[in-house]
């Protein structure tokens, strides 16, 4: 296996630039908000963590789309990156809201529109990859999965838009959302920034991650050919 | 308002639950791939020996 890029090992020193960057910005830069204070410093990582999730499951039924047309084992490696990166990061937006919900709703969970729809996309994925498991045939597999990620993505704008189409406490921070929101605040200048920069870093370090994952995936598959040669 | 005492409480609790997890992850990717690599490596020398 080839070492890594000189680009990669740039991505790997700029994510974690841009994670430092990111957490000094939440800490440091970042006004404390009226009503929750501290605890709604969980936002800015909890929107980033959600924002890559919901990119990667795209990204992988693009990447699954692509293996339907060309029937190429490269993109189901890309695919099944993009999956296991995505629900680490759509886990991580999960519980950061939940640990949020805590103070300003009273429970770590309601079944509510956004948290349900959320908590269905996380498990449309994370069956994709254990029944991934369950077929030996590389093709047959990567056909699978490449039309399950392609149907399982239509979960993606449905969470996306639960808090928009439907009667629901999630705040909805830019737009309108329900009159029964609650835990609703008014953005300042700098609590932008610190979001879209988070947006922003989160955004790169997928990127890191999605590029170790897939030469991961790659190197994989090198040591199963050369078991298979044996 | 929320209590300054509890606020930071969660603040750190969730802070800490997406390091870890993203740490976790991080650490598996970084294991896999030593393990891989070391397949490689016995199966390399296998196949010299044979």
């Amino acid at each position: 296996m080839k070492p890594q890029p000189v680009a990669l090992k740039i991505l790997n020193v700029l994510s974690l630039g841009l994670f430092l960057a990111a957490l000094a910005l939440v800490f440091l830069y970042a006004p404390l908000e009226v009503t929750m204070n501290y605890v709604q410093k969980i936002f800015y990582f909890h929107v980033a963590n959600a924002w890559v999730g919901m990119l990667g499951f795209v990204a992988a039924a693009v990447a699954g789309v692509i293996y339907l047309v060309k029937h190429d084992l490269n993109w189901d490696i890309i695919e099944v990156s993009a999956v296991e990166i995505s629900l680490v990061f759509f886990l991580v937006a999960i519980l950061a809201g939940s640990i949020w919900a805590r103070p300003s709703w009273g429970t770590y969970w309601t079944w509510e529109p956004r948290l349900t729809t959320a908590a269905i996309l996380e498990l449309v994925y994370i069956a994709c990859l254990l029944l991934r498991q369950g077929i030996d045939d590389p093709d047959r597999r990567a056909r699978f999965s490449a039309v399950y990620t392609l149907l399982g993505s239509i979960s993606v704008p449905i969470t996306f838009f639960s808090i928009r189409l439907f009667r629901t406490i999630h705040p909805v921070i830019i737009g309108t959302g329900s009159a029964s929101s609650q835990g609703s605040f008014d953005m300042s200048p700098k609590m932008l920034v610190t979001m879209f920069f988070s947006l922003g870093a989160f955004s790169v370090i997928f990127v890191t991650l999605f590029w170790h994952r897939i030469r991961l995936g790659q190197l994989s598959q090198v040591v199963d050919q050369r078991k298979m040669e044996e | 308002m929320l209590e300054y005492s509890i606020s930071i409480k969660y603040m750190l609790i969730g802070y800490s639950a997406i390091l870890v997890v993203l740490f976790i992850y991080i650490a598996s990717l970084f294991v896999r791939w030593r393990n891989l690599q070391r397949d490689l490596n016995s199966l390399e020398q296998t196949g010299k020996k044979g």
